[in-house]
Parts: structure tokens; sequence; C-alpha cells
């Protein structure tokens, strides 16, 4: 048990390996929730703005989706993204691609559900002066996200933590592959069943300190950037 | 363009009411307005003013009557410009509320800057414009309100109260403004429940008690010989009920 | 304004699309489906580096129960399978999935149980020490995933002569989880459990455990390699795989696997069969 080396030895020595991990999971995480923020945020406005029959169900199906569970999402897409499935021919199953795709898919339903609130509450204000000023439903839309982007940061990082925090789906589609598709919540799963559960640990609380990182520093930007434009 | 060979005026409202379910917001109300001296709206709490205002820019649609500007029914707001008693501000900047206006109201890009900077200077905030809007003092609020409906170069401005909740040195920076504008052409249509501000701006007035236009004269003859008995009593200070 | 959000975000995903092309693009790499044993017991951290030195294919092991792995060679998304259950092995093979089975090496199954043998069958041979334990209702932890592990355990119960599946009770514990989450699990509840050697010796959770059967030759376990059939998926790499599977089964690969210990112990047997069948 001597040789295994804990998780702040492999930080202080720069492993390569776990920084290789660590990019990995913040490459993946990262672009999925940019992905799903160009996605979810229009899709959450045109939910708060356009009147519709049904709207309500599609309201409460968003805010319910919020709660996907991972490790179906996972299943679905490989099915998808098999070389059996529709998508096969792409080959993308066991790729970081298939992992970004599978948290893009899981996170789009946060980020439009938390848009779609906010937008909603800065419409009741706006709606009178966009009206008045015959701004069209795409200026509605733009301005309404760009007008509300400070607290659209947290809906941003509440779909990036889930992203993050997951390891049901990226296991599934990106099969755990060691220097490839590894992130560090498939390596804690991977460790734990070793039982080096020290090891494990000391990733987890690494990538809690990542993630904690992160959204400091988004807040740190809202914060100072809000004090620069906004009142 | 053809926006600019399209005239708001006369506006026309023929027979017009506004009902929301059992209750009559406006009644049957027929006027119509012409370029010249601002037409002050003029009533107790309650009358309808805001409701007309709102019909007058468009923004409700008549339950029965015909409303036109122009002799044009569609209600794209062409020229046309409303400031509302409490405005929303933008999370933007000053200049960026007013350029948002302006981009609009259809200014080229390139125009933008030179039209903000001299809109900001007429209201009296060319030294705000870097400031976020949404930090500025009720009076500088109205007043870019005001800078932002005047960037879509109206043919007539309607003003809901713009200075219900302003102290006296506000209040008249606003009514500079709107003085200014109604100089240089702009058909001015302003509710108010200040008689001095109506004495001070009013060209001619229009009376209203419960939703319906019950007097309309021009503004010496409105405070000097009412025709109605509710203006008389309004006039006196007593509640028309 | 919005602009530069979308502009860095497809920057971002052109980045992402250009940091996974090398890896589509790149010919020189297959992907294997295997069993967690061999990744988990950390053969493969040993072998893998050797095998890619040698020829510079990169192999991409999927770590999963032996019937997962068979299932998702047979949908295609693998290159080669690397299992050790040999009635699922054939059956692959004999259905059209595989081209051919080729053994590679073996170890051993132990059975692991508390210190304290609260069923008392330290030393027995393993069909007597799994009676005993039916007998008295001992915790034990079963795979219950399909693995080849699992089925192992499954054919020592039918030599038992006990039905487990009518016989099984609170005692017998089914996690559906892989060889390390059992160990874990049987280290918390001081149960018994079935496991091949490799991963127990590398295990790091063990708690109380100890091994109390051994050695029985009921206990062996062989492990196979099938390239998966290129005529029923066009997308598999034949050449790279066929490669990977003849340097195993090649005198360097047979050294290399006899070459990985832990602590001094040799984990896994080399008994490479060159006809295959």
């Amino acid at each position: 048990m001597s040789d295994q080396p804990t998780a702040w030895q492999l930080i202080i020595t720069g492993d390569p390996a776990l920084f290789e991990i660590v990019c990995l999971s913040l490459l993946v995480s990262l672009s999925a929730a940019a992905l799903a923020a160009v996605i979810g945020m229009p899709l959450g406005a045109l939910a708060a703005l356009v009147r519709f029959p049904g709207r309500a169900v599609v309201v409460v199906l968003l805010n319910a989706m919020m709660g996907l569970p991972p490790v179906v999402v996972g299943l679905a897409l490989y099915l998808l993204l098999s070389r059996s499935g529709p998508l096969g021919e792409f080959g993308i199953l066991f790729t970081p691609a298939a992992m970004v795709f599978a948290q893009t898919v899981l996170i789009v339903p946060i980020i439009a559900a938390l848009t779609r609130q906010t937008v909603e509450d800065l419409w009741i204000e706006y709606r009178d002066e966009l009206t008045a000023m015959d701004v069209g439903p795409l200026g509605r839309i733009t301005t309404l996200l760009w007008d509300a982007r400070f607290s659209l940061v947290t809906a941003w990082l509440a779909g990036f933590g889930r992203a993050a925090a997951e390891v049901g789906a990226v296991m599934i589609v990106g099969g755990n592959i060691d220097g490839f598709t590894r992130t560090m919540t498939t390596a804690i799963a991977l460790e734990t069943s070793k039982g080096n559960l020290p090891l494990a640990m000391g990733l987890g609380s690494i990538l809690i300190v990542i993630v904690l990182l992160i959204n400091a520093a988004a807040w740190g930007t809202r914060l100072w950037s809000e004090r620069q434009v906004s009142g | 363009m053809m926006r600019a060979l399209m005239s708001n005026l006369p506006l026309l409202l023929d027979d017009v009411s506004v009902r929301a379910g059992a209750t009559t917001i406006l009644d049957r109300i027929t006027l119509t307005i012409t370029p010249g001296a601002p037409t002050l709206i003029v009533g107790p709490n309650g009358a309808g003013k805001s409701s007309l205002l709102r019909l007058c820019m468009g923004l409700v649609a008549p339950t029965s009557g015909r409303i036109s500007w122009g002799g044009r029914t569609d209600h794209a707001p062409v020229r046309r410009a409303i400031v509302f008693q409490r405005p929303a501000m933008l999370r933007r900047s000053v200049a960026a509320n007013v350029a948002y206006g302006l981009a609009q109201a259809g200014t080229l890009r390139g125009e933008r800057a030179q039209r903000v900077a001299f809109l900001l200077e007429r209201v009296g905030l060319a030294e705000l414009g870097d400031r976020p809007a949404r930090r500025l003092s009720g009076g500088e609020q109205q007043r870019l309100a005001l800078a932002r409906a005047l960037a879509r170069d109206p043919e007539i401005l309607l003003l809901d109260e713009p200075t219900a909740n302003l102290d006296p040195a506000a209040t008249r920076s606003v009514e500079d403004v709107v003085r200014m504008a109604a100089q240089s052409g702009v058909k001015v249509v302003m509710a108010s429940h200040d008689l001095g501000q109506v004495r001070r701006l009013a060209g001619e007035v229009v009376f209203m008690v419960r939703g319906a236009v019950c007097e309309r004269a021009a503004v010496g003859d409105f405070f000097d010989r009412p025709s109605t008995s509710e203006a008389a009593t309004f006039l006196r200070g007593d509640l028309v009920i | 304004m919005g602009s530069r959000l979308v502009s860095f975000t497809f920057a971002v995903l052109f980045g992402i699309i250009a940091g996974s092309m090398p890896t589509l693009a790149e010919e020189r790499s297959i992907v294997v489906a295997s069993t967690t044993s061999t990744q988990d017991s950390g053969l493969f951290g040993y072998l893998l580096p050797i095998f890619k030195a040698r020829t510079g294919i990169e192999v991409k092991v999927i770590a999963q129960g032996t019937g997962q792995a068979l299932d998702t060679a047979r949908r295609g998304d693998a290159d080669v399978v690397f299992v050790h259950a040999r009635p699922q092995e054939e059956k692959f093979v004999a259905e059209g999935f595989g081209v051919k089975r080729f053994d590679v090496m073996y170890n051993d199954f132990v059975l692991i149980g508390p210190k304290s043998d609260p069923a008392g069958i330290k030393g027995r041979d393993i069909v007597t020490a799994l009676r005993t334990i039916e007998a008295k209702a001992a915790p034990f932890v079963s795979r219950g995933d399909r693995s080849g592990t699992h089925a192992a355990e499954l054919a020592l119960w039918r030599q038992t002569g006990i039905d487990i599946a009518s016989a099984k009770g609170p005692w017998y514990r089914e996690i559906g989880q892989g060889m390390g989450a059992a160990l874990n699990t049987a280290s918390a509840m001081n149960a018994y459990v079935l496991s091949d050697r490799g991963t127990w010796i590398s295990f790091r959770n063990r708690g109380d455990l100890v091994i109390l059967v051994e050695g029985d030759k009921h206990l062996f376990n062989q492990y196979g390699i099938i390239l998966v059939n290129p005529e029923k998926h066009p997308s598999v790499k034949k050449e790279l795989g066929q490669a990977f599977i003849d340097w195993l089964i090649s005198p360097e690969g047979q050294t290399g696997i006899a070459g990985y210990r832990i602590d001094g112990q040799q984990l896994f047997f080399p008994n490479a069969d060159k006809r295959g069948r």
C-alpha cells in the first residue's frame, strides 16, 4: 500500500497523467457548457417569450428535464452513437466528442429552464418599452439575453457544475479509456473500484477545488463587470 | 425611404372603447390630434389617461371603434414614441440606452455616436453617458427616457405623467426638454394632474372623467370658462366622482 | 454583443473537433473491450506501453464485465474482445461475431472471506466451502453482472448441486457491479466473495479480508482473445486488431504477461494456443 502515491503527491510532483485527466475533464465540461449555453439560452428565452398552446406543458417538461439521470442520457446516446446505431458511421463513440455531446444533452434543459425564468422576469419589466420601440422577436431575445447576462452566469454555472460532477454519461459514452477519455469522475470511480479509496478521495478533493475555483472566477467576473456596466 | 413619407398625424379616434371583461376602461372616445401646441390630458386618477396614451401608441387594441394614424390603421409605431410613468432602463450605460433606441428606429450605425451625443446634450445628460442607466436619479431617468424616445425622431410624443415623482428642479428640467421638443415641431400629448404644469405647457386640454372625454378646450378657456360642472369641480380642487 | 460569445463557442468547438481529429484519423489505434479484472489488476497499464513501443499501435481499453464486453463487440463498438468466460466466447464466435478465439493466459479464482471465517471453510475444497456457506447462510457477495467471474461463480454453484436461484436468501447479495466494487462491498460487510487472483492482489482496501480457499482445479480461470468479425462490422480494424492478438500470443507478449508482478507475485500465467479455434 505504501507504493501508492496520494493525490496530493501527484499534484506536487506534477504527474502528467493527472494533469491530462484534469485538462480533459475541463475541456469536455467547459465545451459542453458552452455548447449548451448557445443552444439552451435562446431556447429558454423563446419559451419565456412565445405564447402558444401547451406552453405550460413545455415549461413543466423543461423543469423536469433538469433532473435527467446522466446514466439514462449516456445509455440513449450510446445506442445512438454505437456502430449499430443510427449515428454509428461517424465513429465518435468512446471519444471526447461523444462525451461533450452527452453532457450537452444533459445540461441544455438546466440552462434553458433557468434562462426561461430569468428572461421571463426581465420581460415583464421590458415588455412595454420594447413593444413601444417596435423591437422584433429576434431583437427581443437578444436584448433580453444580453441584459440578463449577469444573472445568466448563474444558470451557466449550474449547467457547468452538473457536467463536471456527473459520471454516468461520460462513463458509458466515453468508456473511461486511459489517457483518452478518462475524466476526473471516471477516474474516481475506477480508483474506488480498485480499492484505492484515499487516492479516489484525493482526486475528488481536486475536482471540488477546481469547480470551486471556476465558480469563484465566474462570480468575480460577474461582480466586476456588473460594477462597470450596470446598476 | 417609405417611413419618411408616412405621417402619423392626424391621429383619429373614432368612437373607441376599451373594455377588460365587464370593466369599461375607455368609453366611446372620439378625438382628433393634429399638429400644433402640446395637448395635455387632464383628469382625476383612474380617469383613463394612461390607457388613452397606450391606445394612441398602439399598445392596446380598441375593443370597438376605429383608430388611425395619418389614415393608416396598422399600429406599427413608426415615428411615434412614448415615455412611461416609470420607464424601464435597459441594463446598459446611458449612452447605450439612447443608441439602442436609435438602432431600433433604423439609424445607421455610423451616425449613431453623433446622434447619441446630440440627444444627451439636448436632455442635459451629456456628462453621464458612461454611467449605468439604472444608477441615475428619477429625474435623470425620465430625461434619459425622453432622449430614447426622441431617438425615434417622433412626429408625435406621448408622455405619461413624466414628472409625477420628481422634485421641482427635476420637474423643470424635464419640462424644458418637453418644451424644446414641442418647439421643434414634435406633437406632444402628455398626461398630467399637476394644474400648474398644464398652464405652463399646454396649448389645449383634454379633460377626462371615468374613461370618457368630458371636455376639450384651449388652455385659457379651460381654466377661465370650464363648460362642464365636472371640470369646474376639478379646477376648484374638489373630488370628481 | 452576443457575437463574441458565439465566436468564442465556435472556437472551443473547433478546438474539440480538431483535437479529436488526429485520433479519429489516426488509424494506428484500436478499441479493446475487456474485463474489469484485466484493468483493475493493472495488467494493461503494464503491457500496453510495451506493445505501443514495439508497434506504434495505441490500444484503447473499455473495461466492462465479460457479458457487457461481448455485447459492446456485438454492436461493432470494439475491434477486439479480451475476456474470460469460455462458453460465452465460443458462442460469440459460433454466431459469427468473432473471427477466431485464442487462449492467452490464465490465472485462478480465489474465495475471499473475513479472517475470522465464521463459516469455517478455510482450506476446504471450493465445492464444500460453497455448500457450507449456503448451509450456514453466511453473507456472500455475488457480482451479479454477467461478468466472467459471475459466470464462473454460477458454474461452481451448479457443481455443488445447489440451485442458487431458488436457494438464495438475504445472505446472498448480488451487487451488479465490477470486481473492485464487489471486494469493497465484501470488505465493508465482512462477507465471502469469489474474486480473480489478479484483482485481489492489486486490491488496496482489504480490511479484514483474506484468501480462504485457493488452488482447487475448479478455480482455473482462462482468458481468451477474439478479433471482432469485419464481415459483420466493416469498421473493425482487422490488421491492427490481429496484430495485437498476434503479439499477445507471441513469445514476446507471453513473456510480458509473465513479467507483470505486484509485490513479487505473478498475476497471470501465459498459456497461448497458437492454433486458436
